[in-house]
């Protein structure tokens, strides 16, 4: 049978959203549902002095008013999930549990929730009730935070430390013929997946112990189970979480507990399901955020070229219940050879809501100040830009010194020039010109760390010849759904429309929270040791049974080909695995596989990697930027599905060419408030926007990573873009421009 | 949102009556602007009156011009073969305006009286004078990004949102009305009002009245749109200009200038369009206009880009205009609108 791995099979969810089938998380059709409504703070800072509900409690409907001085009490946060440090400098998420006191940290906090019989009636009570409150300045820049902070790890990973030195930075700087030293700042940036957040919490008694099923927009259900039940105290097992299709996360929706807890307690108090659905104007305030940034990128060069010294020195901000720290420096300490390596990181506490991982968290922003930072030491050096990354080509790792996994980037810088027609162009800027525009093409190295983990599936095989394989991982509008069956389907050697493959569900085999381009390495494997392990105890049922053609084979002499087990020396000696499980009266037949990245990863460096290469139109009197051609080739190891490869890469090439020119929140700079607050102000890249984006890959398997030889692709395309735009409008203008996004108002020359 | 009652009008006169006597009566047309302010607790009316089913879903020939019913939905003026031929700069704003679908549910007597896109009126838990008299100013102060250089008071900077009423006051378009007090015209540019000391008032239209239909003239000069935004679509305009020139023979006899984006009402420019009367079209003459044109712009501390992207866009508005230099796209589509133009090659 030939392999369905790695063709361009059409997404297998497909008609199933496109015809409204797909259940999300806010559409279960809970019996006896009724509805929240959330009451934020309109302040940035203080506490709350009085909050009234009396009013709201009379209107039509109402159930109950959650606040704080009323709201079932829980246990606080736990210091780390799953082995991922939550709390404390570095750690990942908002710490704070909802409703517990009164303090006030960011506007657009939670502080009631209204429950009512309509979600007409509950928003319409959630207007009665009064707050007031004891109002303090907030901090809202960088430079006004009164508490700063140096984080020593991202998240508690003791790989990734944050304040970093290889040998002496600064006297190689000091020494280096060539010098530049630049600040690159950017903004707030929001997710904005188009499915809001939701809950349905439904709590029942089970056997005489309270159990809880949690639907929620979650990628995350085991970290979501551990919260929910470390919170109220529950054992685990009562705590059923479950999220089959997610409307786009890009980085939210991972670490969110908040939301979900609200909405438990709420349906603890009415003693009735509770759903809540987030308003898009909540999401600027509980979704999690992008942080702003500002960082100082210093370099060090040799006349001809080589890089000398590297320091990256990063200001950004969290809020004050979390520690979430930026990694900016994630490309920065791995993409060039420079034996002089420095980067530091340092957290201002503000009173604005609490970031989170975006879409290349770290890479795309720190990424675009480093390829931006590049490109003005070629220019210094009247070097080409790829010619000058060519001459800093990391061989290996700089940081750790390990090889790499995998590495072809020059076959990427190769290819990308050749597409986007690199040599035609006049290298000289603001040289090119078009009617009302100047014309230029600019370039950007990627990269994603392939990261791998430790997961679980589970396999069945049925005796009507279709088989299920499981695992607790997500769909987040990525083609987990497709490739996952693809992948199953050549590990139990069936025709892919007999395989199904389910995810979303904290009762199936544990996995992790789908996210840092990793799921595709994390669960493809595991779901193929399932496979083998059913596989196996099937032969062993077929090699014990007598009737069997297979009778008294060893299982290594057996095999699958095209849905039976045969004899691998005479393959017409063989039966379908169906034949096999109905004689032994067997319904079916399960087995659990697991998978986790080896020693592997001590020896090697694993990263994927790409180059992106643009041209722009600057019509500068009027400050308005467009990408006329986007090309890009990437090294991301064997392609698991082209198709479904191909939207991801071109959907995050898409948000990095929003986060170049449009995306960016504005937080009112005196009372904290949120000032883009909906879609027609949070401007997202339109269609009119996005050029023919022309992706391609070399799809070289990665012989390290494990046996699919895959690395992942859901971020790579959001990092370099940036750059590699912003470089562009350097070439097209003349002037650099430091401060992300690139709107209107920066580019016209004043 | 709060309660309210609604209620679909059988009859303009049903309607004015219905709306006349409740003081937080509102109508309702395609809804876009009405129904988003009630969803994030701006307006809260006790009763909505649709007049979406009335029968002033028209376009007709008036004296040599065109009548326009209050009714017609954006997409049906903007591809109206009258329209596009005879009045591009209407069909130009319109399309660069909103979505395909926004446009679909818009109306003509809705969209000039859509409410301000400062995002400090969309947050009932901002200081807006405009939304709530007296609370004061929030976006004086705040994020200006968006806010006008012209027109503006203490109590307020907003500007006007709609790209259609920018057009209009270029073709000396009037607005027909049915109120309690019985019907009455307005001039177009007497339509909206400057802030001053009540900027709960966008309108001269008094409580109750209704427009049944935006009446344009004859007009055989030239007429165009241009907008720039932060996106190539679905954006609303950072600046925009509207411009109509008459011509007599080489020379311009009548100019008429409108910016957007930049005031509380579509912003005339009668210093520049009087500099340009009478004389023959010359970037040096269109540049000198744009110069006078901002003159008096008072940006606040996130604006000041107003003035040179204004000046810019009005000196390419009138060259693109008078034909010293080619439309971006076809007369009378979003692509002649759009400055920039789309993505891709
Ligand atoms: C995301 C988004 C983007 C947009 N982008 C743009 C843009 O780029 N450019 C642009 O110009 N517009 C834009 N719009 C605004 C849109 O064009 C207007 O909301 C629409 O034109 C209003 O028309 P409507 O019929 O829906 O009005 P409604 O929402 O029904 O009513 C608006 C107001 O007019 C009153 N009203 C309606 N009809 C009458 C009448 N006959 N007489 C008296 N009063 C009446 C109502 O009481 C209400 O106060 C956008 C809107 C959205 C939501």
């Amino acid at each position: 049978m030939v392999e369905v791995t790695g063709k361009p099979l059409d997404r297998v969810d497909g008609r199933l959203k496109v015809t409204g089938a797909a259940r999300y998380s806010a559409e279960w059709d809970v019996p006896g549902l009724t509805y929240g409504a959330i009451v934020s703070s309109a302040v940035a800072h203080g506490t709350v002095r009085t909050i009234d509900s009396a009013e709201a409690l009379q209107a039509p409907g109402v159930l109950a008013v959650l606040t704080h001085e009323n709201a079932p009490r829980l246990q606080p946060f736990p210091e780390k999930v799953n082995g991922s440090l939550f709390r404390g400098e570095g750690g990942i998420t908002e710490t704070r549990q909802p409703l517990q006191d009164a303090t006030v940290e960011y506007a657009g906090q939670p502080l009631a929730v209204v429950v009512a019989d309509t979600l007409e009636r509950a928003r319409h009570a959630a207007n009665l009730v009064r707050i007031t409150y004891e109002q303090r300045p907030p901090e809202l820049t960088i430079d006004s935070s009164s508490r700063r902070t140096l984080p020593e790890t991202f998240t508690g990973n003791k790989e990734e430390k944050l304040q970093v030195t290889v040998g002496d930075p600064k006297a190689a700087l000091a020494a280096a013929p060539v010098k530049l030293t630049q600040v690159y700042e950017s903004g707030i940036t929001h997710h904005n997946p188009i499915e809001q957040l939701a809950s349905i919490a439904r709590w029942e008694t089970r056997n005489g112990t309270d159990f809880l099923t949690l639907y929620d927009t979650t990628r995350g259900v085991e970290n979501m189970q551990e919260v929910v039940s470390h919170s109220l105290s529950l054992p685990k097992e009562n705590v059923h979480v479950v999220c089959p299709f997610i409307g786009g996360a890009f980085g939210s929706k991972g670490w969110l507990f908040a939301p979900p807890l609200i909405t438990v307690m709420a349906a603890r108090v009415v003693k009735r399901p509770v759903k809540i659905e987030w308003r898009r104007q909540d999401m600027f305030a509980v979704a999690g955020q992008r942080a702003a940034t500002r960082q100082t990128l210093a370099l060090g060069a040799t006349r001809d070229g080589k890089l000398t010294a590297l320091q990256h020195d990063t200001q950004t901000h969290a809020s004050q219940s979390s520690g979430y720290t930026e990694p900016c420096a994630r490309v920065s300490r791995m993409m060039y050879a420079v034996p002089n390596l420095g980067f530091a990181h340092q957290l201002s506490h503000l009173h604005l809501p609490s970031p989170c991982p975006m879409r290349g968290p770290g890479e795309t922003v720190g990424g675009w100040a480093l390829e931006c930072a590049i490109d003005e030491l070629a220019a210094e050096l009247n070097l080409d830009p790829v010619e000058l990354r060519l001459r800093n080509y990391a061989e290996q790792n700089p940081e750790t010194g390990k090889p790499w996994s995998s590495k072809h980037l020059r076959e990427c810088y190769a290819r990308g020039q050749e597409m986007i027609g690199w040599d035609k162009r006049n290298p000289k800027p603001r040289s090119m010109r078009e009617g009302n525009n100047l014309i230029g093409y600019g370039m950007a190295t990627t990269m994603y760390p392939a990261a791998r983990r430790p997961a679980k599936a589970k396999a069945t095989l049925f005796a009507d010849g279709r088989a299920l394989v499981q695992s607790a991982t997500h769909e987040l509008g990525n083609g987990a759904y497709t490739i996952f069956r693809q992948i199953s389907a050549d590990g139990l050697g069936l025709p892919v429309e007999r395989v199904r493959f389910e995810l979303g569900d904290s009762a199936l085999p544990a996995a992790p929270t789908s996210g840092g381009s990793a799921t595709t390495a994390t669960i493809g494997p595991a779901a193929l040791a399932a496979c083998r392990n059913v596989l196996g105890a099937l032969k062993r049922l077929a090699i014990r049974d007598a009737q069997s053609p297979l009778y008294g084979a060893t299982e290594d002499t057996v095999e699958p080909r095209d849905g039976r087990l045969v004899r691998t020396t005479a393959p017409t000696q063989g039966e379908d695995y169906a034949t096999i499980l109905r004689r032994a009266k067997l319904p079916s037949l399960e087995a659990e596989g697991e998978a986790k990245p080896g020693d592997e990863r001590e020896k090697y460096s694993f990263y994927s990697f790409g180059a992106v290469f643009v041209k722009v139109r600057v019509d500068e009197l009027t400050g308005t930027i467009r990408v006329a051609q986007l090309c890009a080739v990437y090294d991301v190891g064997r392609l698991m599905n082209p198709k479904t490869a191909h939207s991801q890469i071109i959907g995050g090439v898409a948000m990095g060419l929003g986060a170049a020119l449009m995306e960016e929140t504005h937080y009112d700079p005196h009372n904290g408030r949120a000032v883009v607050r909906n879609l027609a102000d949070y401007h997202v890249p339109s269609m009119a926007d996005t050029p023919n984006i022309q992706v391609e890959w070399l799809n070289i398997p990665d012989p390290h990573i494990s046996e699919l030889g895959a690395r992942g692709i859901g971020e790579i395309g959001c990092v370099g873009t940036p750059a590699a735009i912003t470089n562009a409008v350097y070439h097209a203008t003349g002037r650099r421009f430091r401060s992300l996004p690139l709107t209107p108002d920066k580019i016209l020359p004043s | 949102m709060h309660p309210f009652n609604y209620q679909r009008a059988t009859s303009p006169a049903q309607a004015v009556a219905a709306v006349a006597p409740a003081p937080s009566a509102a109508f309702v047309a395609g809804g876009t602007s009405q129904l988003d302010l009630m969803k994030e607790e701006v307006l809260r009316p006790s009763l909505l009156v649709d007049v979406a089913a009335l029968p002033l879903k028209t376009i007709g020939a008036l004296a040599g011009g065109l009548q326009l019913g209050a009714g017609v939905s954006n997409t049906a003026a903007a591809m109206h073969p009258e329209v596009l031929t005879r009045y591009p700069v209407v069909s130009e704003a319109l399309l660069a305006g909103a979505s395909t679908q926004i446009r679909n549910m818009a109306s003509l007597g809705g969209n000039p009286l859509q409410r301000t896109r400062c995002p400090y009126f969309r947050d009932p838990a901002q200081a807006c004078n405009k939304r709530e008299p007296g609370t004061g100013c929030a976006a004086l102060k705040g994020i200006n990004k968006v806010h006008a250089i012209f027109g503006a008071s203490a109590a307020c900077v907003a500007t006007h949102p709609s790209d259609l009423a920018v057009a209009l006051a270029v073709l000396d378009a009037q607005v027909q009305v049915v109120g309690p007090a019985g019907s009455r015209t307005i001039a177009f540019p007497d339509l909206h009002r400057l802030p001053g000391d009540t900027p709960q008032q966008d309108t001269t239209l008094a409580h109750g009245e209704l427009i049944t239909s935006i009446d344009l003239p004859a007009f055989t000069g030239r007429s165009h749109y241009l907008k720039v935004r932060e996106r190539a679509s679905y954006a609303f305009a950072l600046v925009s200009c509207a411009v109509a020139l008459d011509m007599d023979g080489k020379k311009i006899k009548r100019a008429r200038v409108a910016l957007g984006g930049v005031a509380h009402k579509p912003w005339r420019v009668p210093a520049a369009e009087a500099m340009l009367a009478g004389k023959k079209p010359s970037e040096k003459l269109f540049r000198a206009a744009a110069e006078v044109a901002f003159a008096d712009a008072k940006p606040l501390e996130h604006n000041a880009y107003k003035i040179p992207m204004g000046r810019n866009l009005l000196l390419r508005a009138l060259l693109e205009t008078s034909g010293l230099q080619p439309l971006q796209g076809p007369a009378g589509t979003a692509f002649a609108a759009s400055v920039g133009g789309m993505g891709g090659e």
